[in-house]
């Protein structure tokens, strides 16, 4: 087990590392990389959406005649984009930086263990993720280009559609991979733990991410699974998801009989809807962390919070098919799934009205990341609750496929989980590099995002309601979107303000790898393990062993001359 | 009754069941407007009350009040219990669940296809005609086989509804290739079309006027171009119309069977 460690060549201690530290840093750069081209892709997009008949400025010369004749982009070209997006933004941007980048790299420190339970496996996952990454991206330059069917790839069109090879045999070694992480963790949890680090000293981090990885490998086999039917449909002229006499353009499609499109929408939103909260407690985690560290204060309700994550984990299984109340599944079906998407708000709202109240009596600092966990609380409260009425069955009808939707779930992960992200990353960066990021620059990016963020997202609100419908290559077409038309423009003015607005975070954050402050051990005087190891921690992390003699977050103690106490020391003696 | 939906920025409500959507949108809002504001009073509060002070420490929660932060979700709950009871199951089972029947009910069939919505009416004897894959053209979108006696006066229209105002009309939605969905705003209409299934939807257009038909379901690169109109006509200029229809139809029937034969 005991690798030595000084005799390393470059490659192996850079490149196929076996560190969970060093993969952690690969999946945090390739994750981010995709996040900013999932992001460039929508920037491109958001020109089509505010101004459909005018040729994309500068790009537009570039781009080949096949997907931009004249620099106006065409119907397939902008459904690839927005294909990409979703999937790049999801599958390769915010679920590899939640678990595979934050997941791998703390979670052994904070749970006291010397790496993780599968240090092969693990690189074995990041290899097979960043061979899918680079795999999707290069499906732009294939015959046919990139997929076009929405990250959903509903069939029959998903079926015939161009790109949908690619896209499919990237999302099989994609899940491949989150199914081989997924595993490592739970071992990892269940097993590494340091001595005396039980269950209920977890912090809240790792049960989220350990709650997250017993979704990813429940959900994701049916999607796998899926996946392999619809690269056999169209590979093999199977016809899992072809009824009989499918008529494209007027000819008869040869490998249609038999088979239900439906099938496909199951076993998609099987996976999908568990997919949401697994986008949403590792950042919920790292909220609670960060919370707990500048209010100097145990969070509110820690079993709470804990319980309720269970039990949204529970239950995240069995609300899929409020994706699909007017899909053509039975309509008395759907009551079902109406109440259980009504029970799910429940945890929900418990989790964030702990986070809220542990604010309560607390002496807050507001520095960088406190600031994004600040803001995580009510952009993600808007965000569930536009929730409501997509979930009830009536109002969903109106507003079912519109971009109040889109409003919807990027208010949950994008200033929801990717504010908090982006405080995971001001608040650890500490550890990662042993340095300190600018603190201005990032009260300017936190501001700017912040602002811009809501300028793209409140808007879909508004043309939502005016029922403009989601994924619309040219949306002045149809007459109702005209009045809401100008909010578009304000959404994608918005989309490029965002864009600036990550120049100062880009800046500090090379920056700050080379020349930012050096920083200490435990720079914010935090309780849990991550701090007691050096910043960055040597290979095995811990230089002697740990012990844990108490719960992650014993802040404040009455009568204690610190204000903060952490896990390993066996009295405030030692601090 | 209809001027208090305005802020929230719908269309026009054109249709029977409108209202019983729009009134849940309102309710809903105000809701989440009210719970919103209460949280952002109480989280401003929170974050000037307990800020960062020279001297003031931080305080620990007293254990035996850990569950009180629970009576917010307690109130959510019922509410959402309530929403379920009184509001969404009874709603949703009117629009969805129970058709309407009988003979004054207006039966329309709408097949769709990239990037098209193909209308089809049983003409005077009230009964639609086979159809057949093998017999679709350019002139005989939906392959109506004009063999069958019933399919000699079914009317078919492209991207264009007629409905006359008051009456219950029942769709039946079928695709002939993709995924489409059959949207229409002002009648608060929307059901995915599936190929391989005939799903049915139901309206009773309850305003005069014209209205926008669109497909909100991604069917591919022309998706947001497959668009048409509804009309609703009164009675008697609905009736006209399908009158006028008759000549078009007859027409329509000749050529197309030539084409057969080729």
């Amino acid at each position: 087990m005991e690798t030595p460690h000084h005799n390393q060549s470059w490659l192996r201690k850079y490149v196929f590392s076996t560190d969970h530290k060093t993969i952690g840093l690969q999946y945090m750069f390739t994750a981010l990389t995709m996040l900013l081209v999932g992001f460039i892709f929508m920037m491109i997009m958001r020109w089509q959406i505010a101004f459909p008949d005018l040729p994309i400025p500068v790009l537009g010369r570039w781009l080949p005649a096949r997907l931009a004749p004249n620099g106006v982009m065409t119907g397939a070209f902008y459904n690839s984009l927005g294909a990409m997006h979703g999937t790049i933004m999801v599958f390769f941007g915010i679920v590899p930086l939640a678990v595979g980048a934050f997941g791998n790299y703390i979670v052994p420190l904070q749970i006291g263990a010397p790496d993780m339970a599968f240090p092969r496996l693990n690189m074995l996952s990041y290899w097979l993720y960043f061979s899918a990454a680079v795999f999707i991206l290069a499906s732009f330059f294939l015959p046919g280009g990139a997929a076009q069917s929405g990250w959903t790839s509903y069939p029959p069109l998903a079926d015939f559609n161009p790109g949908q090879t690619a896209w499919i045999l990237a999302m099989v070694v994609v899940i491949t991979s989150s199914l081989l992480g997924a595993i490592n963790f739970l071992t990892t949890i269940i097993n590494m733990r340091a001595p005396g680090m039980t269950l209920w000293r977890m912090p809240i981090f790792v049960w989220s991410e350990f709650v997250s990885s017993v979704l990813l490998l429940l959900a994701f086999p049916p999607l796998e699974a899926g996946s392999v039917l619809q690269l056999m449909d169209r590979v093999m002229h199977t016809s899992f998801f072809l009824p009989k006499e499918v008529m494209i353009f007027g000819v008869l499609y040869k490998g249609s009989g038999g088979g239900q499109p439906l099938l496909w929408q199951h076993l998609f939103w099987f996976l999908a809807h568990p997919e949401v909260y697994i986008l949403v407690l590792p950042p919920m985690g790292i909220v609670a962390e960060i919370i707990a560290n500048n209010t100097r204060r145990p969070p509110h309700g820690y079993k709470i919070i804990v319980s309720s994550m269970l039990f949204i984990g529970a239950l995240s299984f069995v609300v899929w098919a409020h994706h699909m109340f007017l899909s053509g599944m039975s309509p008395v079906l759907a009551n079902f799934f109406l109440v259980t998407t009504m029970i799910i708000s429940v945890p929900s709202v418990a989790i964030l009205t702990c986070l809220i109240y542990s604010l309560r009596g607390g002496s807050i600092r507001f520095n960088t990341p406190m600031l994004y966990a600040l803001a995580f609380l009510p952009m993600f409260g808007i965000g569930g609750l536009t929730g409501l009425p997509l979930g009830l069955t009536p109002t969903d009808i109106y507003l079912h496929d519109t971009y109040y939707v889109i409003g919807h779930f990027h208010y949950i992960v994008v200033t929801g989980s990717i504010l908090a992200m982006f405080g995971g990353l001001y608040f650890w960066f500490p550890k990662f590099f042993g340095r300190k990021m600018n603190d201005t620059l990032g009260k300017i990016h936190f501001w700017g995002s912040l602002v811009c963020m809501n300028g793209i997202f409140f808007p879909m609100f508004i043309t939502g309601m005016a029922g403009e419908s989601r994924r619309l290559w040219m949306p002045t077409a149809q007459v109702h979107n005209l009045a809401v038309q100008p909010w578009n423009v304000v959404g994608s003015i918005s989309a490029w303000l965002l864009f600036l607005f990550q120049l100062p975070f880009i800046y500090n954050f090379f920056h700050s790898l080379f020349y930012g402050e050096k920083t200490v051990e435990n720079p914010w005087h935090a309780t849990t393990l991550d701090w007691a190891c050096p910043s960055p921690p040597p290979h095995g992390n811990f230089s002697e062993p740990v012990r844990v003699y108490r719960g992650p977050y014993e802040y404040s103690l009455p009568g204690a001359k610190h204000d903060w106490l952490p896990q390993n020391l066996e009295s405030e003696a030692a601090l | 009754m209809s001027g208090s939906y305005r802020w929230l920025g719908l269309p026009v409500a054109a249709s029977s069941y409108a209202h019983s959507i729009d009134y849940g949108l309102l309710l809903i809002h105000v809701a989440m407007l009210v719970i919103f504001v209460l949280w952002g009073i109480f989280f401003a509060y929170l974050l000037v009350r307990y800020r960062q002070r020279d001297g003031v420490p931080a305080t620990r929660d007293d254990e035996r009040h850990g569950w009180g932060s629970l009576i917010p979700d307690l109130i959510v709950m019922v509410f959402e219990i309530a929403l379920i009871v009184f509001y969404a199951i009874p709603v949703w089972s009117r629009i969805k669940v129970d058709e309407p029947m009988g003979k004054n009910v207006n039966t329309i069939n709408i097949v769709a296809q990239q990037f098209a919505w193909n209308v089809r009416y049983p003409g005077p004897d009230g009964q639609f005609g086979m159809t057949d894959p093998k017999m679709v053209s350019f002139t005989n979108p939906i392959g109506l086989d004009l063999k069958d006696p019933a399919a000699k006066d079914d009317i078919v229209l492209a991207n264009e509804i007629h409905l006359p105002v008051g009456v219950p009309t029942l769709f039946n939605l079928s695709s002939l290739d993709v995924i489409h969905d059959f949207a229409i705003a002002a009648f608060r209409v929307k059901q995915d079309v599936v190929p391989g299934m005939m799903i049915p939807v139901w309206v009773t257009p309850t305003k005069v006027g014209t209205y926008e038909l669109y497909c909100a379901q991604l069917c591919g690169f022309g998706h947001s171009l497959m668009h048409g109109r509804v009309i609703v006509q009164s009675q008697k200029d609905y009736e006209a119309w399908l009158k006028s229809m008759a000549p078009v139809q007859a027409a329509a029937a000749q050529p197309a069977n030539s084409a057969n034969s080729f």
